[in-house]
């Protein structure tokens, strides 16, 4: 058996997702949901971290060709990443903006793309990072600590 | 009492250890070992799926009989709205509600009436008060058991009212101790249900400390008593003058929440949504717990496919028994309701029948109180999956290969229990058998190669 204190576990999980592939971000954020719960972790950072899970990947179906999910979970904090191709964000403060949305027409008659994800995503998590080149694609890092650091939302 | 009662049980006998069961439970809560199927106590939530797909009807509910009544002085029957849907079109309620007094009973009271109150109680407190919405019902305790293991984040919207049987069982029980001068505690009061959940719920009711439902008799226990006994005279004299007497006083409203939606369209306030059949639950209420769904007011949610006419302890199909229903239904006309707004309005105020106990979070899913442990746990886990063949076959007893390594991992199975893998193991032993059986001791000699040099 190892040893707790020199050993510092850790788990992986990956998630990858497809154009419009609206499915994947409600699975993978039950399936962290499940792992989370299991791990014994208070519901409130299960809700915060289901929440940016959710819209991380739905962003991607949405406006990416294509991307990896990444979560990945040490027993201080869970990180959650999205590497995507596509378009990228032109304008990050305006997209960081409540309602402001460049969701497709379809994605939005489907009930996406509110304009909310950035924001809400931002609300949830202790830090959150954007790293954007037009044309090429998008690389999200969120992060949320157990022991939560005055966390306002 | 222990520390959990569950109505779903298992007849040892009539169980083949077949796996049909544990694939179809939403709580991956039964294994089969030893050839029997065992349900995992803490998980279970008496949905009843078990008791539905089980083909040697190894699953059973343990509800009361009519031998009951012999413990009270004076008995009240509680029928579920949807107890109504067993029978035809042609009978006609006030007959069916007779019948309970024709075998044995003194009263008979609508649960429907109080599903009535409880619906004008939830609308109130939808408009009165700044809750946090959508809000859920509360109605079906499975639901709510559910919740308690899966979403404990959401119990705080649960609306905090009592059941509808409960509040019937109060109600007619206060009202009766009035009428005859016995004693409350020589009342006893008696859901006749469509389900397990309510069994449990009266032994462990998750929202008040002590429910006043003295037993709960299965729908399916009662029913031939009550079909042979339609539209005859009462057999005891002393109640003759009840004959003629109008017993059923609850409006179509409130009889409407024997199937789906008939609880939101009572409720009757801003967008709703009605949901059946406990996967189905659990997908939306994993929608909800992601923050989609803002501008839904309330949620019924119900465990059965089509409502409490779809519960396991029902004899009719649940879709026909939905039709029967609501011709039923068709019978009550624009009765006036039983209970004026004024009353209703007191009882709102006042605050009866709101629930008196928070319905507390189950945490039963966790590998390990300490973080780090638990994530330890979760490597060996995720490891142990990656190794077992993907098949979900459940011939292990497991409801999947995740479940197996769960099971594992909490010293409850073996890796060999899996039969894939113990044919991997008994090949590497064959072969390794086949080697040491080529190996000749030094003294003896080599047949083989004499043969050959011959």
């Amino acid at each position: 058996m190892v040893d707790s204190l020199q050993y510092t576990p850790q788990i992986t999980l990956e998630f990858p997702i497809g154009e419009k592939d609206f499915f994947m971000a409600g699975e993978s954020a039950s399936r962290v949901k499940k792992t989370l719960q299991q791990l014994g972790l208070k519901q409130d950072i299960i809700r915060r971290v289901a929440i940016i899970i959710y819209e991380a990947a739905m962003n991607v179906a949405i406006h990416a060709s294509h991307g990896l999910l990444t979560v990945h979970i040490d027993p201080e904090s869970i990180s959650i990443q999205t590497d995507d191709k596509g378009v990228g964000i032109p304008d990050i403060e305006l997209a960081m903006r409540e309602g402001y949305s460049t969701a497709p027409y379809e994605a939005q008659e489907m009930g996406f793309g509110a304009g909310m994800g950035l924001p809400n995503m931002k609300q949830c998590s202790d830090e959150l990072s954007l790293d954007t080149k037009v044309g090429k694609g998008t690389t999200l890092k969120a992060k949320v600590y157990f022991i939560s650091k005055e966390h306002p939302g | 009492m222990p520390q959990y009662f569950h109505s779903v049980t298992l007849d040892v006998d009539k169980c083949k250890g077949c796996t049909n069961c544990i694939k179809r439970c939403p709580m991956e809560a039964i294994r089969v070992h030893d050839g029997k199927a065992t349900i995992m106590e803490e998980r279970c939530i008496d949905c009843g799926e078990c008791i539905r797909c089980c083909p040697n009807h190894a699953k059973i509910a343990l509800t009361d009989t009519i031998k009951k009544l012999s413990e009270y002085k004076y008995n009240i029957a509680l029928p579920a709205p949807s107890f109504f849907a067993q029978f035809k079109e042609n009978e006609n309620i006030n007959d069916i509600l007779k019948a309970f007094l024709r075998i044995g009973f003194d009263e008979v009271f609508e649960v429907a009436l109080a599903a009535e109150i409880v619906a004008y109680i939830v609308h109130r407190q939808l408009a009165n008060k700044k809750l946090k919405k959508p809000l859920f019902s509360s109605a079906c305790p499975a639901v709510l058991r559910l919740m308690q293991i899966k979403f404990p984040d959401l119990l705080r919207q649960v609306t905090h009212v009592l059941t509808p049987m409960e509040v019937a069982a109060r109600i007619a029980k206060v009202e009766a101790a009035k009428k005859t001068n016995i004693a409350y505690d020589d009342i006893g009061a008696f859901f006749i249900s469509p389900c397990a959940a309510k069994v449990t719920e009266m032994k462990q009711p998750m929202t008040t400390k002590h429910s006043a439902v003295n037993g709960v008799i299965g729908a399916n226990l009662i029913y031939k008593d009550i079909v042979k006994n339609l539209g005859k005279g009462l057999a005891n004299n002393k109640k003759d003058n009840e004959d003629s007497e109008e017993l059923h006083k609850a409006t179509k409203n409130g009889m409407a929440w024997g199937y789906l939606t008939g609880e939101s369209k009572n409720i009757d306030f801003g967008t709703t949504l009605a949901v059946s059949e406990i996967h189905n639950v659990i997908s939306l209420l994993e929608e909800i717990e992601r923050g989609e769904l803002k501008n839904v007011d309330f949620i019924e949610l119900q465990a059965c496919t089509a409502g409490c006419v779809g519960g396991p302890l029902n004899i009719q199909n649940n879709f026909v028994g939905r039709v029967h229903l609501r011709n039923l239904i068709g019978q009550c006309g624009a009765k006036p309701a039983h209970y004026a707004e004024k009353e209703l309005l007191t009882m709102y105020e006042k605050g009866h029948f709101e629930s008196t106990e928070p319905i507390r979070p189950n945490a039963i899913m966790t590998l390990d109180k300490d973080v780090s442990k638990a994530l330890i746990k979760m490597e060996h886990l995720d490891q142990l999956t990656d190794e077992l063949p993907g098949l979900d076959c459940g011939a292990c007893g497991s409801p999947n290969c995740r479940a197996l390594a769960e099971d594992i991992i909490r010293g409850i199975a073996f890796e060999t229990d899996c039969v894939i893998k113990l044919r991997d193991r008994v090949k590497t032993l064959a072969e390794e058998i086949f080697e040491l059986a080529r190996i000749i001791p030094p003294a003896m000699a080599d047949n083989s190669k004499k043969e050959k040099k011959k």
